[in-house]
């Protein structure tokens, strides 16, 4: 996070439809997303993959398994393993940033990973693992939660039985407003960031994190806000799943 | 890559039942109430020659935090400001469960939550470390020492490193053609702190929430809230961790119950640390206003005292490209 220069406007009012609201430095109202693209299988070698947009955020998740674990001593006899990795391409950030793992990434993939075994029916696949790879390929804010939604799509499309899917978003404080889907000129400035992952269907938040300062009130607020952005990548997801399968029908019956 | 822990310490189905049994009585098996802090004791300034330190115990957790300070060039998003940095390291003394190494997820993950919940409220006046702007700014280490491992690591953390903050004393700067050596047989004064940051965890068992989970009650455990509070009530850093997962009622209950028992922490540190930060301060104060010839204290060692700016320079090196953020 290098900031350099004049901190510019990020929060102005404007008057839409004859009413005076904030609107943020893209022009987006506080509770709005950017614009979200999901495509299912997109690799030809992983059982599934997702490619997944939130603005210019672009994530990609593969996985393989579940497969036979190696080394063998590590496999668990009642479950499957989970192997996950979160990591951001070199190219994927403003400044040049080190292929090697740094200790976020080390963080990212622990907190990803304990969000996802909670919808991952591990217990059907013993002594296997299930191994989930996300790559940033472009980082422009919020890309842990659009990694975990394009996780759980590639699970899904991998045919993994799940729970639900997840599903995230990152709320941030920005000039003491509260806006959803925060991106990386926000984050840079925000007075807090937090991202939140769901699996909505079962009304479980399953990742949570706060970096920066809240009051409980505007927690409270936060956490509301996170739900309703949510609720509509959920929407998309199944979406996507969806014409994932509309398409194969259409080969079978022409 | 983050795997499924695959080599637990195994708690007895037995023992598993008990808990989650007694629960629903809300008894937990050591006797303690759902929301109820084990023994907390604070020893500010154990390790003498740490600029600052504190042991905590936390039940039979044990954790040392020890701050160590340096002289740097500042990062260059941030001329005007100090440097801080945490680190954690679960040494194998501490648990049959740690193995001797470089820091895992979890060591990294708690040293990482300790680093955000102080920064980000500025807890340290990391504004107030600066020797030469863009130049030469003070370093402050922050090392977690998990000495014995008997649960709830996060809140024995946060508490250790607040406390040694707390006490830590800033070492002279002397300065020389090439830039600024440290003197740590004088000390210029404490470490300014804006605010006080302390954590509860919060661990979700059996579908009831509970306060400072010992080891056994962490295996059980679905899933673990820390929340940061600051000593004007707000929230300055949280995170889930654990394989399972809340609903929100779950979380809004447990930023309730973190409110409320951050001030038993809060007010631990008031009675045991800030009298020695009083102590240390009056001495400071003595011996500035005593004759140059006499305020030299006895020096540590035979040990060097002094550190060259050139050594602490490549180390920040190092330390910058592993941020990497």
């Amino acid at each position: 996070m290098v900031v350099q220069g004049e901190k510019p406007q990020l929060i102005r009012k404007e008057v839409r439809d004859g009413k005076e609201v904030l609107v943020r430095h893209d022009g987006r109202l506080p509770d709005q997303l950017r614009p979200i693209r999901m495509e299912v299988s997109v690799l030809a070698n992983a059982d599934g993959s997702a490619l997944v947009e939130y603005g210019g955020t672009r994530v990609l998740a593969a996985v393989y398994g579940p497969r036979e674990s190696h080394p063998k001593f590590m496999a668990l006899p009642d479950r499957a393993l989970i192997r996950c990795r979160y990591h951001m391409a070199p190219f994927s950030t403003s400044e040049r940033k080190s292929p090697a793992p740094t200790r976020r990434e080390v963080e990212l993939s622990k907190v990803i990973r304990e969000a996802l075994e909670v919808v991952v029916l591990t217990e059907l696949f013993p002594r296997t693992t299930i191994d989930v790879y996300m790559e940033v390929l472009q980082s422009d804010g919020g890309t842990r939660t659009a990694a975990i939604t394009a996780a759980s799509l590639a699970l899904a499309d991998a045919g993994v039985p799940l729970r639900d899917l997840v599903a995230g978003v990152a709320v941030g404080k920005v000039d003491g407003v509260l806006v959803l889907d925060i991106d990386e000129l926000e984050d840079n400035y925000a007075e807090a960031d937090m991202p939140v992952a769901m699996a909505p269907s079962l009304g479980q938040i399953v990742l949570l994190q706060l970096n920066g300062v809240l009051t409980p009130e505007e927690f409270q607020k936060a956490l509301e806000l996170a739900k309703k952005g949510i609720m509509e990548i959920y929407q998309l997801q199944k979406k996507a799943l969806r014409s994932k399968y509309a398409e194969a029908r259409v080969e079978v019956t022409s | 890559m983050s795997i499924t822990p695959w080599m637990q310490q195994i708690v007895p189905k037995l023992k598993k039942y008990t808990l989650e049994t007694l629960l629903a009585k809300k008894v937990r098996l050591d006797g303690r109430r759902l929301d109820e802090f084990r023994s907390i004791q604070v020893q500010p300034g154990y390790i003498e020659r740490a600029e600052g330190s504190a042991l905590v115990r936390l039940g039979n957790t044990m954790v040392l935090a020890g701050v160590k300070m340096d002289i740097v060039a500042p990062f260059p998003d941030t001329p005007n400001e100090g440097v801080l940095m945490v680190h954690a390291e679960f040494v194998p003394l501490a648990s049959p469960t740690f193995e001797p190494g470089p820091p895992d997820e979890n060591a990294i993950e708690l040293a990482r939550l300790v680093d955000r919940s102080l920064r980000e409220v500025r807890a340290v006046a990391l504004d107030k470390l600066v020797l030469e702007p863009g130049k030469h700014v003070w370093r402050v280490f922050i090392d977690i020492y998990v000495l014995d491992h008997d649960g709830n690591l996060y809140d024995a953390s946060m508490l250790a490193s607040m406390a040694a903050l707390m006490v830590t004393r800033i070492p002279a700067p002397v300065k020389t053609e090439e830039g600024y050596v440290v003197d740590r047989t004088r000390y210029t004064g404490l470490l300014p702190i804006n605010h006080r940051v302390v954590s509860v965890t919060i661990a979700k068992l059996a579908g009831r929430l509970i306060v400072d989970p010992t080891f056994e009650e962490e295996q059980v455990a679905d899933a673990r809230l820390f929340i940061a509070v600051t000593d004007d009530g707000r929230i300055a850093g949280m995170q889930k961790t654990g394989m399972g997962a809340f609903t929100e009622q779950e979380v809004h209950q447990a930023v309730r119950i973190a409110l409320a028992k951050s001030k038993i922490l809060l007010s631990k540190l008031a009675e045991t640390v800030e009298p020695y930060r009083k102590k240390l301060e009056e001495e400071l104060q003595k011996l500035a206003a005593a004759p140059a010839t006499t305020t030299a204290p006895p020096a540590p060692s035979e040990r060097e005292a002094v550190e060259t700016v050139e050594e602490a320079g490549i180390a920040l090196e190092q330390e910058t490209a592993e941020r990497g953020e």
